[in-house]
């Protein structure tokens, strides 16, 4: 058993499972979008702002977004412990990490709801 | 045939170089790799590698052989050389002892780390423990390692992680006690199981699967203990 504090979910298997369900939704979203693109052609503004004002895009695309810092620090997790090997080096780079996806989630957060 | 080989003795040698060897290979013969090593040295002695049984059961002599590791005692030449060379080096992610030897503690410690025995708490019958043909069927392709280390040493994540992530030799042993239904002790094994290293650093690049001289599924054996964790935690 190997003791771990800075994982997201401190268990081998919670981060494993996170990561899968949020790749499913992530692709889900990606695909969804580009389908949107696709099937409309002459896409305004107005139509574009519509479909990110209703609630259930909404609720979809925060899911995307809190999807996206828990994907990305779990992999970013991994590579940190593949490839750093000086502790204080590997500790600096995922609280970085951290800092950047917490960032990102708030402004994204306000990009949405501030639509 | 030339046969580049990687040389180093500690005691005399700075750094690890390779040595490029003419060997001559007897016509119309298909040698093992393992043979070639005793042409080579029969004309240096000082050449170093291990072997015991020459025929794929002890695991003794696991190489990188043209970039590939296998068991040079059954590894053909026809099948391993190219273009009329072959590059032989010893197991990559170990330290070298000297020239094809590498020190393997690491990997038995990883393997002494998932408790390689049966532990069963009832007490012993009065001859043996028994077991229906099926449950002695789920252990096929399983008790047949012969911890050769081949596949974790061709597995990156243990190149990475030695002293935390099993590897596939040593998870292929994990679930081959997981699955047998003589052991008692499945929940232990699996709590010991559930960090994010000891089974979760496999990434299922399969190279375990394409180097096992045996032809075994650590892969497979990786997907059954998160299957088995996922029905115990979820």
């Amino acid at each position: 058993m190997v003791a771990s504090v800075t994982s997201l979910g401190r268990n081998g298997l919670y981060d494993w499972l996170i990561q899968r369900v949020t790749a499913v939704i992530l692709a889900s979203y990606t695909v969804f979008l580009l389908g949107y693109l696709v099937l409309s052609p002459d896409l305004t503004f107005a139509q574009w702002s519509g479909l990110f004002g209703h609630t259930a895009m909404r609720i979809f695309s925060l899911l995307a977004l809190l999807s996206i810092g828990a994907h990305a620090w779990v992999g970013l997790w991994t590579i940190s412990t593949d490839y750093i090997k000086p502790a204080g080096i590997r500790v600096c780079f995922q609280a970085a990490c951290g800092v950047v996806m917490f960032a990102y989630v708030v402004w994204g957060v306000e990009i949405l709801w501030g639509l | 045939m030339l046969v580049s080989i990687y040389r180093y003795n500690s005691e005399k040698d700075n750094v690890p170089y390779m040595e490029d060897v003419n060997v001559d290979i007897p016509e119309g013969k298909d040698l093992m790799v393992l043979d070639v090593l005793h042409l080579l040295k029969a004309e240096d002695s000082s050449v170093t590698y291990r072997r015991s049984c020459r025929e794929g059961v002890c695991g003794s002599d696991g190489l990188n052989m043209n970039g590939k590791n296998g068991l040079a005692c059954i590894t053909p030449l026809s099948e391993v050389v190219k273009k009329d060379k072959l590059v032989l080096r010893p197991l990559p992610g170990l330290p070298v002892i000297r020239d094809l030897v590498v020190d393997m503690s690491m990997f038995y410690k990883q393997y002494e780390k998932i408790k390689p025995f049966l532990v069963n708490d009832t007490p012993p019958p009065a001859i043996e423990r028994l077991q229906s043909p099926e449950e002695r069927e789920k252990l096929d392709g399983l008790y047949e390692c012969i911890l050769c280390a081949c596949c974790s040493t061709a597995c990156p994540s243990f190149w990475w992680n030695p002293d935390k992530f099993i590897g596939p030799s040593g998870l292929l042993q994990a679930y081959r006690f997981l699955a047998d239904s003589r052991d008692t002790s499945t929940a232990e094994r699996l709590a010991d199981l559930d960090d994010p290293f000891s089974v979760f650093r496999c990434r299922g690049i399969m190279n375990c699967v394409s180097v096992c001289p045996k032809g075994l599924n650590p892969t497979k054996a990786i997907g059954h203990i998160r299957g088995m964790l996922m029905q115990r935690s979820t």
